[in-house]
């Protein structure tokens, strides 16, 4: 139905709020990529087949969430037919119990849970069980992870099995499947907001991420969608939006920490009248998944954010990039697009309004420099995705060369709560001159990995340990790499740093798309400098020559010290090269090619010694640098590894310790494989 | 010279977005998801109906590195290697997939056309690290032992 007017945008969404009201429960089935890798589409359907199938039964509901339930006072009025508890009575006088959404439903539990001291409520009502996908939730290793509302449960690692006796046992008689909840340290967490990796969080950006159908437009509308859109187009003048984005001091999550609102600014004050709006959604940062989280759980949102900003410069027509590599982000965002067009939030005369604007997808093609915003405007216009020189920058000459605002996906996401909420509430969280939240994806060595929504400013010990849970098997922190391949490490001392974009760029890292990578002692420095400069290596364009040969030359220089060829001198070749590039490459990318090298040579120049002086690895990791020897003790004397030595590294006399000359051995390997006595080992 | 079919497919797909310059990659985006590579005859004929010359359409399709010249295997393996999947030891995942399917670094595709390795940045499902896909269905938390599984499974069905 199209939504022509702000009149009927406001019974569209009475109707879709009403249409959420009247399920007496909801499940939600996490459908992000991490929660389908584990099954959870084969959840969904079974729930929703038991849920289509129980459609208008009488379920019990307990109005008293947390606390205990006693199931035998209840009023079993129900008789067993197909297997469950599933019956056909009336219950339409008692669906009113409970009435109002969800939010006066757990107020109403709440106020009951004080009037009757801690005794549980029970009540019966005809239920109508909303079965829906939601967007990732986060908590990406706890997958699939099922939500139950009203109740809020959040139940884990959840299988087909479990299906039934979640059904049976929450839907039926709101009784919690304990087994399925999350517990840490003897507490058992049942409500998906109590759980610490949640609980330390300020979702914003992704509050809706979980919680809502990402492919039900009304949905969105339910939870107060497109009022921004409203505000702006019933009350507010281009400039007006202009200058709240600006007061909010909201700054580019895509890593550079642009100021949005003086690039709208710039975009609207062109000559030329024919503008686009991009989104970036090429998060190609190894280790990042925020910009995905968001296209595929909430993704109205952030077209909200483009309509807005194309409302602000006065732009007709928008393009998101998306990497390919993102299937379902892809799929998600056409659905949101064709729903929008179809309600009337995209296209001619949006909600009646004299304002214009279509969006269009554009798949990426496998290349990391597309991030770069000139390189993604030429790949939109169907040329090999290259940076150019700048100026005229993207604002003056961007797409098609036209004045074009380019901003990231969760940069976009921003924006309609900046317009409800105002700027001074905006600037209200995290630093003034860095406000807002930023989501962080958290991987690597740390017990809860997942996606993160912090307030700017948070430290790395908050994320790290509170958030995070600490190391996995309480390993000890070596570095935390932040910002992916043109980001840096930080180190122990810098856990109290507040993260943000200034006190980073201090530390030589950047907050970039917002990967953080936990490295334990376990990792090799080394190794990951020369993991992230292949990865940029790879991904150089080729057009400026300082990228295309200088992270050549330097990943030559790291594959030799990881190879154990590594001069002392390699260290001053790597530091020369590094700043050089830094300071004549053509873009970003380039520019910021050589900080995970810099970084980790400042902050463990003892470990990349330890690799051309003493030829050792501590970690293990670089294969090259480990010695292989022969326990004394242990040794019979046989002459097997002798003789299986191919390049006759092994020698000695017959019933006597044999020796291996680590100058001739060339780590194969087939010395331990075959000792029969265990006397072979490696040392790092 | 391609069957008849393949110019046709082509014919439908340009007519889809329309005859212009900057459809050119969408199109042979999607001639490549159509026959999982992208057939060289088809890049030259698409870049004719756009009006652009064969080297600019050529320099783009190298350009980018989903783009494939070579007919690929019917499973595509894919490990990622981002960040996170690397230091949780993404790289015993691919020795053990060059083990299993007798593939290399220089050899991508096996002779029977069963698999096609490769490996890509980041799939962006870090919290499941170390993962792989098999024609873009992510297998999670892998590990060597679940390799070997994989491919036996993927080499009865055949």
């Amino acid at each position: 139905m199209k939504i022509d007017s702000m009149e009927a945008l406001e019974t569209a969404r009475e109707n879709a709020v009403s249409n959420i009201k009247a399920d007496t429960h909801r499940i939600l089935v996490c459908a992000g990529t991490g929660c389908i890798a584990g099954g959870s589409e084969k959840i969904y359907d079974k729930l929703k087949k038991m849920a289509d199938e129980a459609e208008g039964v009488t379920v019990e509901m307990i109005v008293e969430a947390t606390g205990e339930f006693h199931p035998e006072s209840v009023n079993r009025d129900s008789t067993a037919s197909s297997g469950s508890d599933i019956v056909s009575t009336d219950g339409e006088t008692i669906i009113t119990a409970i009435n109002g959404d969800f939010m006066e439903k757990e107020a109403a539990a709440s106020e009951m849970k004080e009037e009757t001291d801690k005794t549980s409520k029970v009540t019966t009502v005809k239920g109508r069980v909303g079965v829906k996908k939601s967007g990732c939730h986060g908590f990406c290793e706890m997958g699939p992870l099922v939500r139950i509302e009203p109740y809020n449960y959040i139940y884990i690692k959840v299988r087909e099995e479990d299906c039934e006796e979640i059904f049976n046992e929450t839907i039926l008689h709101g009784r919690p499947v304990e087994r399925l909840m999350y517990q840490k340290d003897g507490v058992l967490y049942r409500q998906q907001e109590e759980i610490p990796f949640y609980a330390k969080q300020t979702r914003l950006v992704l509050k809706n991420c979980g919680h809502i159908n990402a492919e039900d437009i009304n949905e969105y509308l339910a939870v107060g969608g497109y009022q921004a859109l409203e505000k702006v187009l019933s009350s507010m003048t281009p400039d007006e939006v202009i200058n709240v984005i600006s007061d909010s001091n909201l700054r580019g999550r895509g890593g550079g920490g642009f100021p949005t609102g003086y690039k709208w600014k710039q975009v609207a004050r062109q000559e030329e009248k024919i503008r686009y709006v991009v989104c970036n959604g090429d998060e190609g940062d190894p280790g990042a998944f925020m910009d995905r989280s968001v296209m595929e759980g909430d993704p109205h949102k952030m077209l909200e954010g483009m309509i807005i900003a194309a409302f602000a410069v006065g732009a007709q027509e928008g393009y998101i990039y998306v990497r390919a590599e993102y299937p379902l982000a892809i799929k998600r965002l056409k659905i949101a697009i064709a729903q929008a067009e179809e309600a009337g939030f995209l296209g001619d005369h949006i909600l009646g309004t004299d304002f214009s604007f279509r969006i269009h997808i554009n798949r990426g093609a496998g290349a990391f420099v597309c991030g770069e915003g000139s390189a993604l405007t030429a790949s939109i216009e169907g040329q090999r995705g290259m940076p150019r020189t700048k100026p005229p920058r993207t604002v003056e000459q961007g797409l098609f060369a036209k004045p074009t605002v380019l901003n990231n996906v969760e940069t976009y996401a921003n924006i309609s709560m900046i317009i409800l909420n105002g700027a001074d509430w905006y600037k209200s969280i995290g630093p003034e001159k860095s406000p807002g939240t930023k989501a962080f994806a958290l991987t690597g060595s740390v017990k809860n990995t997942g996606l993160i929504e912090v307030p700017m400013g948070t430290t790395l010990r908050e994320i790290v340990y509170e958030i995070g849970g600490g190391l996995k098997n309480d390993a000890e922190l070596k570095a935390v790499q932040i910002g992916g391949p043109s980001g840096g490490c930080l180190i122990t001392s810098d856990l109290d740093v507040s993260l943000d974009f200034d006190s980073l760029k201090s530390l030589g890292a950047m907050i970039g798309s917002g990967g953080l990578v936990v490295m334990d002692e376990n990792t090799c420095m080394v190794e990951v400098a020369r993991f992230f400069m292949n990865f940029t290596q790879n991904e150089s364009c080729g057009k400026c020559v300082p990228c295309r040969e200088g992270t050549k030359r330097m990943l030559e220089t790291l594959e030799r010290i990881v190879a154990g060829n590594g001069k002392p001198e390699d260290l001053d070749l790597l530091q020369e090269l590094g700043e050089a590039i830094t300071d004549t490459a053509l873009c970003g990318l380039g520019k910021s090619a050589a900080l995970p090298v810099l970084s980790t040579l400042k902050n463990f120049r003892e470990e990349y010694l330890e690799h051309v002086v003493e030829k050792r690895c501590k970690t293990g990791t670089c294969k090259a640098l480990v010695r292989y020897k022969i326990d004394a003790g242990k040794c019979k004397g046989c002459s097997k590894c002798a003789r299986n030595c191919p390049v006759n590294a092994i020698s000695g006399e017959i019933k006597k310790p044999f020796v291996i000359d680590t100058t001739k051995c060339i780590k194969c390997g087939a010395c331990i494989d075959n000792c029969a006595f265990g006397a072979v080992y490696t040392e790092n | 010279m391609l069957e008849q079919s393949y110019y046709e497919k082509a014919d439908e797909i340009v007519a889809q977005y329309g005859d212009e310059a900057r459809f050119l990659i969408p199109i042979i985006q999607d001639i490549q998801s159509c026959y999982r590579y992208l057939p060289p005859e088809l890049l030259s004929y698409v870049a004719k109906k756009l009006h652009i010359n064969e080297a600019k359409a050529y320099s783009v399709a190298t350009f980018y590195e989903n783009f494939s010249f070579d007919a690929k295997g019917k499973y595509i393996l894919r490990v990622c290697d981002g960040t996170a999947c690397h230091v949780r030891k993404s790289m015993a995942i691919l020795d053990q997939l060059y083990k299993e399917t007798g593939l290399s670094k220089e050899k991508h595709t096996t002779d029977d056309m069963l698999f096609t390795l490769e490996t890509v940045s980041c799939l962006g499902a870090c919290g499941l690290a170390p993962v792989m896909t098999v024609n873009d269905v992510v297998y999670p938390s892998m590990t060597p032992e679940k390799v070997t599984e994989l491919i036996k499974k993927l080499k009865e069905e055949g």
